[in-house]
């Protein structure tokens, strides 16, 4: 907190980003991404409901590079979600949270993260072809 | 309040003075060192001082010592007791929040990059004002709290008791850890941070204290515990290899207990 006349020392950059803030932030980027993402599924089960026509627009938008990036990234932000939110429910019990087990357990939740959302989609494309 | 940018006044000049190392001197490494001097006027500044290894202590402090002794006596810093016990010398040293005096200046590649802690209001150069931090460790009353009849001698814990002790009185307060929240950087008026939330729980942990209750009751918050969001920077600086974050977990836990 700043006081009177005096400067306020610098913080985000002088701090090195360790690590442990990277996925913390990351935490919240992804949690923001999965807000947007429920748009886009609101909008394609709506689309469903509305009849063939809005459906198969919808399809067709979802199946172009640019939906397909979207969903890789919305898929991207639900496993990372997931898994750090795993994370974060260990924490909550009090374990998982010395310097070793916090490196440790960065590189599981990122990993983790990673294989699912590379299963998600090579079974997706596996069964329904693209 | 989260304001990425420093304020117009505490924005680093990008112009500085640079000490060099006096001749022959073989072995120079540099040390770009954040300055603040309150009656300049001026907006702080790093200066760079090249410093000559070969005839320099192994610390981090003993370079800053050597600085104000044979370069620049204007620098100004805290420091005590050069061996990790007071806390004085708490400070930003390439990135990470630590104590010099404990800081090998060979674990450091390329420049030396120090300053004060993160966040605070700065009185001189590496010297933060620490009132605010201060006050909050008073606002957790950190001293034993009984109502029972104090005994004839002193109170008396079992040795398993005492053990839950360990990994907290060893704190010194030198606030590396408080200061290295991100938290503790946007909420600092209404947060606690990990070094006091630290020492609530020394309290909390102690056999001997009787005023657990109210204790939590003053920490039920959103803010004053629940803005830790674990994010572990605390755990990751502590000098004396000290776990505030799983202290605030341990509190967090409590709470729950508490509403049953």
């Amino acid at each position: 907190m700043k006081a009177g006349n005096r400067p306020l020392s610098p913080h985000l950059e002088a701090y090195r980003m360790l690590p442990n803030m990277v996925l913390s932030i990351t935490h919240r980027f992804t949690g923001v991404g999965l807000g947007v993402g429920a748009l886009f599924l609101t909008y394609w089960l709506t689309a469903a409901a509305y009849g063939p026509e809005a459906f198969a627009r919808a399809q067709s938008l979802m199946g172009s590079w640019f939906g397909i990036l979207c969903l890789l990234g919305f898929s991207g932000c639900l496993f990372y979600h997931l898994c750090n939110g795993v994370r974060h429910l260990i924490w909550d019990t009090g374990r998982l949270l010395s310097k070793e087990e916090l490196k440790f357990s960065a590189f599981v939740t990122v990993g983790a993260a990673g294989a699912l959302t590379l299963i998600t989609w090579i079974a997706g494309f596996a069964m329904g072809g693209g | 309040m989260v304001e990425f940018l420093l304020p117009k006044d505490s924005r680093v000049r990008k112009t500085g003075i640079t000490y060099k190392a006096p001749g022959g001197a073989t072995n120079i490494k540099k040390f770009k060192v954040y300055r603040y001097n309150p009656d300049a006027g001026e907006n702080p500044r790093i200066d760079t001082y090249e410093v000559d290894l070969d005839t320099c202590g192994p610390m981090v402090l003993d370079a800053i010592i050597k600085i104000k002794n044979e370069q620049d006596s204007t620098l100004t810093f805290r420091r005590s007791c050069r061996e990790g016990v007071c806390g004085s010398c708490a400070m930003n040293i390439d990135g990470t929040n630590t104590l010099a005096c404990t800081k090998p200046i060979d674990e450091i590649k390329g420049d030396v990059k120090i300053f004060p802690l993160p966040h605070m209001p700065v009185v001189k150069d590496l010297v933060p004002d620490l009132n605010l931090t201060y006050s909050q460790y008073r606002d957790i009353e950190p001293w034993l709290k009984a109502d029972t009849a104090a005994p004839n001698q002193e109170r008396l814990q079992s040795e398993a008791d005492r053990a839950k002790l360990d990994g907290l009185w060893e704190c010194i307060l030198c606030f590396c850890c408080q200061t290295s929240c991100p938290s503790y950087w946007w909420n600092s008026e209404r947060y606690l941070g990990p070094a006091v939330l630290l020492q609530a729980y020394r309290w909390l942990a102690d056999s001997r204290d009787e005023a657990k209750e109210e204790r939590l009751e003053a920490l039920e918050d959103p803010f004053r515990l629940y803005r830790c969001h674990t994010i572990m920077n605390c755990t990751m600086a502590c000098p004396k290899g000290l776990n505030p974050g799983k202290a605030i977990a341990e509190i967090k836990k409590l709470q729950l207990e508490r509403r049953g």
